[in-house]
């Protein structure tokens, strides 16, 4: 039984009343005297060689400050080293719909609009790739000519022997799995302000402050001094609260660096926040794929080999691209016990808007294929799917056949959970007509071992500071984007400190004041950054251990920190702590002893001398309080503090082949899940009735944070699994808007019971793995298996919209497929409420439509 | 565009603002006056972040021109909290895990304090489907409904019935 003050305990989050209160600000709450307002001016061809931008008329526009394009920031950049493919605006081609040609900085937004207009831009338009099987049949007019075929990056992973394991198997699944295409939109649009101040020494613009929505602002700084070559010490970047991130903050995202530019143009601050639609062109969602899976298991259900060839839509640049095909590999493995794996990866290029990094990065679409095609051989050997599951387990510790080290492994205890919560044993099989109970597992890294950028430095570095007045204060990198680490930073460090969480301030996200951490993905931020929180609480604990031994007369062993209050350990705790109004006690209070905490702080800070005194006086103590073991601390050593830093251990880096460096984490967390579903045999519609999920993340430090987690991440891949979906129509978004993009609302969305399962890892911060992310994968297979158990038709293409579940189920009965476009003008939407957002109904779009009825003629010389 | 004098009321103080005709209210409560608790979160009235209160019944302050509002009692995020204390529903949001990135939560919260205005012990079934008209990208709503029970039964503590 653990006993933590703070640990484990539900908690508020420190900057909960901020939001809500609406006093929190986000980037696009802030503002600046002369600030001006940035706005982009966005391809509306999909692929097209840029001939001639005139600005000139732009530029005399009153109110318009500065116009940049192009050549104002000619360096490459992007997120990946081996991905330099991006420039702030383009130099020489747009390779999408939304690709940014230039950019305006006026005195408002409406003449920032106005002046858009008035970029005269001419194209050529070039042959443009939509589908990535097609792409990689290319012959000419690559979209990066040093990516022939359109293929950013294929890898070719064989581990054991496949091919024989398969001839062996006594049953074998095969399938093409299709999931389209989602996005984060997260509910804050992107936001960048940058300003420049001029250096007191040259008297020229010098040091750039940027405040972005952005989760990973040491990337940010990084690629910033890049593009605008300016030392990264003359660049500050900070993060202001972020309203969501789910990966499409994670990177480089362009209107950040532009912004920059502009500023520096213009001489003045400038603030660009996206509308909605750009937020759906800047995307870097997940990317559309397209699963070739085979599966061979012998008799009594255990996996002998595992298939798969996995083609990614990238769209147009690199972005995380090569990350997110080796995940969909590596993360083949460390969940179940493989021991034959034969991977074929390709990424590839089209002309889309960019794919990168979002929730479950790359593990979410090879998971729903594999944990579908489970469910099949199951139903071939005639094995419960819990069951085959379990007999799959792998047996921690151990290193999987491609390499990634596994040590707490609470996937057993998931299963059970929820095969018990769900009633699984009783109810499978035995719901009434056209309902169905579904299950399937998942995981994911808590942390990449190996980080993007090649270096030793330590993943996460935190200081922390103590003054006189016995304030803690926490220096991290870690960026709050809504997950809660501000308030998992703070708690770690006031349990190893024994101090309330009301002492800690945290200030986090400042490349200025915090030192490195990589930023928040990959859900890293627990594991690695909790962990040099602990350290340095820990580092700085030994001062104020050794100044409190001195004055109690003890042995460093002997005392106890808790609850604001150093003890002895033979010396029973004090008083129990407070209780909050959800009658539990809370971590939030200051001393309860509020007596001893006002004085000590007046002594500590004022009255010393006669504190010196009293002390004197009084001899060893038995007791001291928070403060006064940091006043005593003080008087030897000064300011007290304390660095701790994180970096993955090397057993946890991984194998030496190609490809190797992802996939590896220091720990896995683990998820199983039961849907239960109805389907409407007449119209397809799929309802999600409940989901059972049970989650390992080691261990919970904030349980509340941790059930938001899991239900955020399953109430997310239920949208990806129902209703969300990109639909393109040759290059463009038919759907750029949150009407169209339908996101689940609260009408819609399941009641989900979260399961907390500790395995408590060896490594992790009191135990803790991730939480925010692995749940996610686990959602949309064990949907399509209920809808399997519901109606007896396997989907192989996500979202299970009406139209697919109709069509499954009429192919299942020989009937002919119902065809919804039947006689319908073929240039016209094919979904109702589709349309290309403002391109559309401005007229504008793809010149590959000229029977569009809203599109009117170009004007001739250029189009803008 | 020429400016216009108005008069705007928002949380019990009348402000003059000129501002052009064609300002929507939830820019002139964001740049004007400096309000930014309500958010934007699209282009087309689809979200809900920008939700105030337009005397007493939930709008959509992007779909509203500032100048049609002459006159009303507008309640923003920035009136909920009561002599400078969080209000029973922000207290709830906050330690149920209703808010995570906390940029719908200014729409939810003007989206509650009318539904518990208006009926002050909803169903589950009513809270859904009053809290459909925002949406959340990040907690699922599932923790919002338990901050909502628990914000009704600390105002029933706090005002006993007769
Ligand atoms: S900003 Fe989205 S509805 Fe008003
Ligand atoms: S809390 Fe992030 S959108 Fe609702």
């Amino acid at each position: 039984m653990s006993d933590f003050s703070i640990i484990g305990k539900p908690t508020a989050m420190v900057d909960a009343a901020g939001k809500t209160t609406g006093a929190g600000k986000y980037t696009d709450d802030l503002s600046l005297p002369g600030m001006l307002v940035g706005k982009i001016l966005h391809s509306p061809y999909p692929h097209a060689r840029i001939q001639r931008i005139d600005t000139s008329r732009a530029e005399q526009l009153d109110g318009v400050v500065a116009v940049v394009i192009g050549k104002d920031a000619p360096t490459p950049y992007g997120i990946l080293p081996v991905g330099h493919d991006e420039h702030a605006l383009v130099t020489d081609k747009v390779r999408y719909v939304g690709d940014n040609v230039a950019c305006v900085a006026a005195v408002d937004e409406a003449t920032a609009d106005k002046a858009l207009e008035l970029i005269d831009v001419e194209y050529e338009v070039l042959p443009a790739y939509f589908d990535p099987e097609d792409s990689m049949k290319a012959q000419s007019d690559f979209i990066h000519d040093n990516k022939p075929q359109n293929i950013e990056k294929d890898y070719h992973h064989v581990f054991g022997d496949t091919e024989k394991a398969l001839a062996e198997a006594a049953c074998v699944a095969e399938a093409r799995f299709i999931a389209n295409e989602v996005t984060h939109a997260a509910m804050e649009p992107h936001s960048t302000l940058a300003a420049f101040e001029i250096d007191s020494h040259t008297g020229k613009p010098g040091r750039l402050t940027v405040w972005s929505s952005t989760q990973v602002p040491y990337y940010l700084q990084h690629k910033l001094s890049l593009v605008l070559e300016m030392p990264m010490a003359q660049i500050r970047v900070i993060k202001p609260l972020v309203g969501g991130g789910f990966g499409g903050k994670s990177e480089v995202i362009p209107l950040e660096i532009i912004a920059a530019v502009a500023a520096r143009k213009a001489q003045a601050p400038v603030k660009i926040t996206y509308t909605r639609e750009e937020v759906f062109w800047a995307h870097r969602g997940r990317p559309r794929t397209i699963i070739d899976l085979k599966t061979g298991a012998d008799k009594d259900g255990h996996i002998t080999a595992v298939k798969a060839r996995v083609v990614q839509d990238g769209g147009g640049y690199c972005s995380y691209g090569v990350v997110t095909i080796l995940y969909s590999g590596a993360l083949l493995g460390a969940l179940y016990d493989i021991p034959n794996i034969q991977y074929d990866g390709y990424r590839v290029l089209t002309n889309k808007p960019v794919c990168g990094a979002m929730r479950g990065h790359g593990t979410v679409n090879v998971r729903f294929a594999f944990e579908s095609q489970l469910d099949e051989l199951a139903l071939k050997l005639k094995i419960d799917p819990a069951e085959i599951r379990r007999r799959n387990l792998l047996k921690p510790p151990c290193v999987t056949i491609n390499g990634l080290r596994v040590q707490s492994y609470g996937l057993p205890e998931c299963i059970d959970k929820v095969v018990e919560r769900s009633g699984w044993r009783e109810r499978k099989g035995k719901l009434p007509k056209g309902c169905g109970l579904g299950i399937a597992c998942s995981h994911y890294v808590s942390g990449a071992a190996n980080s993007i950028i090649r270096s030793d430095m330590p993943h996460s570095t935190v200081n922390i500071k103590i003054d006189r007045d016995g304030g803690v204060v926490v220096y991290t990198g870690a960026s709050d984007i809504g997950q809660g680490s501000d308030t998992m930073v703070a708690q770690i460090a006031s349990e190893v400190l024994g101090c309330s969480l009301g002492r800690v301030k945290v200030i986090a996200a400042d490349t200025d004041l915090t030192p490195i951490d990589i930023g928040s993905y990959s859900s890293r931020v627990t594991f690695m950054n909790g962990n040099a929180t602990l350290r340095a609480a820990q580092e700085v604990k030994k001062l104020l251990i050794a100044a409190a031994a001195k004055k109690m007369n003890c042995a460093a062993e002997d005392l106890v920190f808790r609850d604001d209050r150093v003890g002895k350990k033979h010396v029973a705790a004090g008083d129990s702590p407070a209780q909050d109004g959800r009658g539990r006690p809370s971590p939030h209070e200051l001393s309860t002893d509020g007596q001893a905490s006002v004085s000590g702080r007046v002594e500590g800070q004022i009255l010393r001398g006669s504190l010196q005194q009293k002390r004197k006086d009084e001899g060893p103590k038995d007791a001291m309080t928070f403060e006064e073991a940091v006043v005593a601390a003080i008087d030897f050593h000064g300011a007290l503090t304390g660095t701790g830093s994180y970096a993955p251990p090397q057993e946890a880096r991984g194998g030496k082949h190609k490809g190797a460096g992802v996939g590896p984490s220091p720990a896995y967390s683990y998820s199983a899940q039961v849907a239960e579903v109805s389907v409407d045999e007449d119209t397809g519609e799929v309802t999600v009735h409940k989901v059972w999920a049970a989650h390992d993340c080691g261990r919970a430090l904030n349980p509340v944070s941790v059930e938001g987690q899991i239900i955020g991440s399953v109430w997310m891949g239920m949208g990806q699994a129902l209703t969300e979906e990109m639909v393109w129509k040759d290059g463009m978004l038919m759907n750029p808007g949150l009407l169209e993009y339908r996101s689940p609302s609260s009408v819609e969305s399941p009641e989900v019971e979260p399961i907390i399962v500790e395995s408590v890892d060896p490594e992790g911060p009191f135990g803790a793995k991730e939480c925010s992310e692995g749940s996610l994968a686990a959602t949309i297979p064990a949907i399509s298996n209920a809808i399997y158990d519901a109606v007896g038709v396997r989907l192989h293409e996500s979202p299970f919209t009406p139209e697919r579940v109709l069509a499954a189920l009429r192919a299942k009965k020989a009937e002919k497929k119902i065809d919804l476009t039947e006689g319908v003008d073929p240039t016209a939407p094919t979904r109702f409420r589709e349309h290309g957002g403002s391109l559309w109904f401005r007229g504008k779009g793809p010149a590959r439509h000229p029977l569009d009825p809203a599109r009117r003629e170009a004007p001739a010389g250029g189009d803008d | 565009m020429k400016k216009e004098l108005i008069e705007l009321n928002v949380n019990g103080r009348t402000h003059e603002l000129a501002i052009e005709p064609s300002k929507l209210l939830l820019d002139a409560l964001r740049q004007d006056l400096q309000l930014t608790g309500s958010k934007r979160g699209c282009d087309d009235s689809s979200c809900g972040a920008c939700t105030v209160l337009v005397d007493g019944i939930p709008m959509l302050s992007c779909t509203m021109l500032a100048a049609s509002c002459e006159g009303q009692e507008i309640t923003t995020v920035e009136g909920v909290s009561e002599h400078g204390s969080l209000a029973a529903i922000q207290k709830a949001y906050g330690d149920w895990g209703g808010a995570q990135c906390g940029y719908c939560t200014p729409g939810f919260m003007m989206t509650v304090k009318h539904l518990l205005a208006v009926n002050a012990n909803p169903t589950e079934e009513e809270v859904r489907s009053a809290l459909s008209s925002n949406l959340c990208r990040c907690t699922g709503y599932s923790q919002m409904y338990q901050a909502i029970k628990a914000a009704i039964e600390a105002e029933q503590k706090a005002v006993p019935s007769t």
